[in-house]
């Protein structure tokens, strides 16, 4: 029904906006050139604006407090706008100042937009917060901090968050170690070597790979890469588990590729070519200008731009909900399954969830860790760069 | 004595020379890596999942039997008995139990259904024989497909000798919803299920990203209060996305007591996902217009607000739209938020409106690629290829719109 709301408070609006604008131009022909405050389209606007918030407020309010009766939030959206829209329309004359009051409110709109993304945050922050609380309400801290076993269906549940930790840190290893040489030689080559047509069919190419969805990478790890590297495996007599981490964790490093080199590329870019020229008059090769000048001078940004790479494998989910296991092992072989803080999250959350039982709220706790261990990783990323950025010019 | 020396540069500048070739063969060879990642990535998708885009049917002659069929109210008939006698009577041989069963097994169970909506379309048909053409099972079709390891059906290789088989493109694919039988399944709930996502994610996030982009690049103070919402922007986009899932469950969930599985509270859910990557698109394309059109606006004595709605915003408009469109792509492609608010549940219906349950088309890929019916696999790789056509095709558009309008001032 609130979309019968919506509905009305655009016809209210337009209509608001065609009449207060035909006042307004009346009151101008009326009165000769130069009188009217006001351009007519902002006597309109300024009309509508107070039809439409107005309007809104009670479309989005009395189907949040009155959830029943399908037709009060419809009539009463109509029953306002039509309210506002009079008074508005009759206070229109020459020296209403109409665009300085649109020109206020619109402000106020704009404020109003770039405010959502701080509560977002907050939204993020306290939903998570609250659950966890209740979590660690019945669940020792410390016990999930530092335990070394997660089962958290078991009889009796236990809740130790280690395994998860060291899933997550194996996986998210192998996929830095695939995609930091990769990503970082991608990036040298567009930046240094190619030429500039070159340059223009590989760029959108890299983009088309982080365009690739995850679930589709992680159809691709479940079913070609994991069998693959099992048969391989068992060719050489090794026993790979069918959901092994190496799977999982070749296949994000992949994705975390274009990441990787697109934000070196810039960094490497960046590096004022007055260095290289130095280092080639000098008689440097190209490869010794790079691995000398360039590469020291970029370090701070390459840095950052791993540790970003980081943060965002640890938070990926669908991959590794795919291609790695369910079952919590602490190991440091890539060969066997291990399961990780955001595989949990998806399992334990899918489904019915009960929000009075430890297994569903500590999801919630879970979450908290992942939020914060990428935050913090965001901002020492961040800071890195600030704190060593070499500045030219 | 200067020969040896000569010598020693030359080796010397040789190893150098060789050290550069190979520090630029290791540039393209990583280049080459993930390209080759990629083009192996969407082949064995394409070959996985082109097979799922043609279904097998048999045309068999079949007796509307008026006695199985009231022509009165044809929709109650025993459909399904018609249709296992048509196909009993090619094999009259047949006669244990076992084996009859086994070979009314290869027709779909829509065979049946197919058929009632024909008979129903036109009653007249009741009382003849008709050649009518029968969808097969899924196992049936795999067997047709060549697929290896199974044992031999030698009802279908008989009626493959005698050409009743007939392969058609499986326009059902994008005409059904899901169904727990891999030959009827099909995408349309899933598709419809994203479009209204989309729509919601988009017409919200867009309007306030675009806002408080030009907001904070046009008219905000450099002061703590704008410091603080850009910092928020820079970390809410580096947030996992699972975490965004957590808060949609619950706030939009749990405290709004909004509906599970709609596609409303996904929207709200992807709108705050994207909102990060459109905001940070748009402020860069609004800094990319130089401050002297802008002046010159306000020198002509425009308001601050005209000179930036009238001149900076048209401006910068291609660059937003590049932003808009890929920030379409990963709310389009996204899949692990929309878990959280259980947008995963067996949806057989179409959606047909905000706060219907509905699916999407990535999580319909995942819930899937979870099912253990081989057909299954080919069909899901299928639902890829739709995926990842949509996804290049929205990214084409933004690369092509960057070129055409990017611009050096």
């Amino acid at each position: 029904m609130t979309l019968w709301s919506l509905i009305v408070l655009a016809a209210f609006t337009t209509i608001t906006y065609l009449m207060a604008r035909g006042k307004a131009l009346k009151l101008r022909d009326a009165s000769g050139s130069g009188l009217l405050h006001s351009l007519p389209n902002y006597h309109g606007s300024y009309s509508a604006v107070l039809v439409f918030l107005f309007g809104l407020l009670i479309a989005l309010a009395v189907p949040m407090f009155m959830p029943i009766g399908n037709w009060i939030s419809p009539v009463a959206t109509a029953a306002v706008c039509a309210v506002v829209g009079y008074f508005s329309y009759s206070k229109i004359n020459l020296t209403l100042r109409a665009r300085n009051r649109f020109e206020e409110i619109s402000l106020y709109i704009l404020v109003a937009c770039s405010i959502v993304a701080v509560l977002t945050t907050v939204g993020i922050f306290a939903s998570i917060a609250l659950e966890s609380f209740r979590f660690f309400s019945e669940i020792n801290p410390l016990q999930f901090l530092f335990g070394s076993k997660w089962a958290p269906t078991g009889e009796p549940a236990s809740f130790g968050f280690i395994p998860l930790l060291g899933g997550t840190l194996l996986i998210t290893t192998i996929a830095i170690v695939v995609a930091t040489p990769l990503g970082l030689f991608s990036a040298i080559y567009m930046a240094e070597y190619a030429r500039r047509d070159v340059r223009r069919f590989l760029k959108p190419l890299l983009e088309l790979l982080a365009g690739v969805p995850t679930v589709v990478l992680g159809f691709f790890a479940a079913l070609t890469v994991a069998p693959f590297i099992r048969h391989a495996g068992e060719s050489f007599g090794l026993v790979v588990a069918s959901e092994s981490a190496l799977a999982a964790g070749l296949v994000m490093g992949m994705m975390i590729v274009p990441l990787i080199s697109s934000l070196s590329d810039d960094i490497i870019n960046a590096v004022p070519q007055s260095l290289r020229d130095g280092s080639y008059a000098m008689g440097a090769t190209k490869s010794e200008t790079i691995t000398r000048v360039v590469l020291p001078a970029a370090l701070p940004g390459i840095v950052s731009a791993i540790m970003l790479a980081v943060s965002r494998a640890i938070g990926e989910t669908m991959i590794v909900v795919m291609a790695a296991g369910l079952a919590a092992n602490l190991t440091i072989n890539p060969l066997a399954a291990v399961t990780t803080i955001t595989v949990q999250i998806a399992t334990l959350l899918v489904g019915d969830q009960e929000f009075d039982s430890a297994k569903t709220l500590s999801a919630f706790a879970l979450g908290f860790v992942l939020f914060f261990i990428t935050l913090a990783l965001n901002y020492f990323a961040l800071r890195f760069v600030q704190k060593y950025k070499e500045q030219y010019d | 004595m200067t020969d040896t020396l000569l010598k020693d540069d030359k080796i010397f500048l040789a190893k150098r020379y060789s050290a550069e070739r190979r520090f630029k063969f290791y540039g393209g060879a990583a280049l080459a890596i993930t390209t080759a990642f990629l083009l192996f990535l969407l082949l064995d998708i394409c070959r996985k999942g082109i097979p799922a885009f043609i279904e097998h049917h048999v045309n068999l002659p079949v007796l509307i039997d008026s006695t199985k069929v009231d022509a009165s109210d044809p929709a109650s008939g025993d459909f399904e008995g018609i249709v296992k006698a048509a196909l009993r009577a090619q094999f009259p041989d047949v006669t244990d139990r076992v084996e009859k069963k086994k070979l009314v097994g290869i027709l779909s169970q829509s065979a049946s259904s197919d058929l009632r909506r024909a008979v129903i379309n036109n009653p007249k048909l009741i009382g003849q024989t008709i050649t009518s053409s029968l969808l097969l099972s899924d196992n049936a079709d795999l067997y047709l497909k060549g697929a290896e390891g199974d044992e031999k059906i030698a009802s279908l290789d008989t009626l493959r000798s005698k050409n009743m088989i007939e392969s058609r493109f499986a326009w059902r694919f994008f005409t059904n919803g899901d169904s727990r039988e891999p030959e009827q399944a099909g995408i349309l709930g899933a598709l419809i299920g994203s479009l209204l996502t989309v729509a919601i994610a988009l017409s919200l996030g867009l309007p306030l990203g675009v806002a408080a982009a030009v907001y904070l690049e046009q008219f905000a103070r450099k002061n703590g209060w704008t410091d603080l919402i850009e910092v928020n922007i820079n970390n809410l986009a580096a947030v996992p996305s699972i975490i965004f899932g957590l808060l949609g469950l619950a706030i939009f969930l749990n405290v709004f007591g909004l509906p599970r599985s709609a596609p409303l509270v996904g929207g709200l859910v992807l709108a705050l996902l994207v909102l990060p990557t459109i905001i940070i698109a748009a402020r860069a394309a609004l800094r990319a217009v130089p401050p002297s059109i802008k002046e010159a606006a306000l020198g002509v004595g425009a308001s601050q607000q005209q000179a930036v709605l009238h001149h900076v915003l048209p401006l910068a408009l291609p660059g937003i739209l590049t932003g808009a469109i890929l920030g379409l792509a990963r709310a389009f492609g996204e899949t692990a938020p929309l878990l959280m608010i259980g947008m995963v549940a067996f949806i057989a219906d179409v959606p047909h409106g905000f706060t219907d349950a509905a699916t999407v088309l990535p999580v319909q890929v995942f819930l899937w690629s979870d099912l253990p019916e081989i057909a299954f696999q080919s069909k899901t790789a299928a639902a890829i290829m739709v995926l990842i056509v949509v996804l290049f095709a929205l990214n084409a558009i933004a690369i092509y719109l960057r070129r055409k309008f990017e611009r050096r001032w």
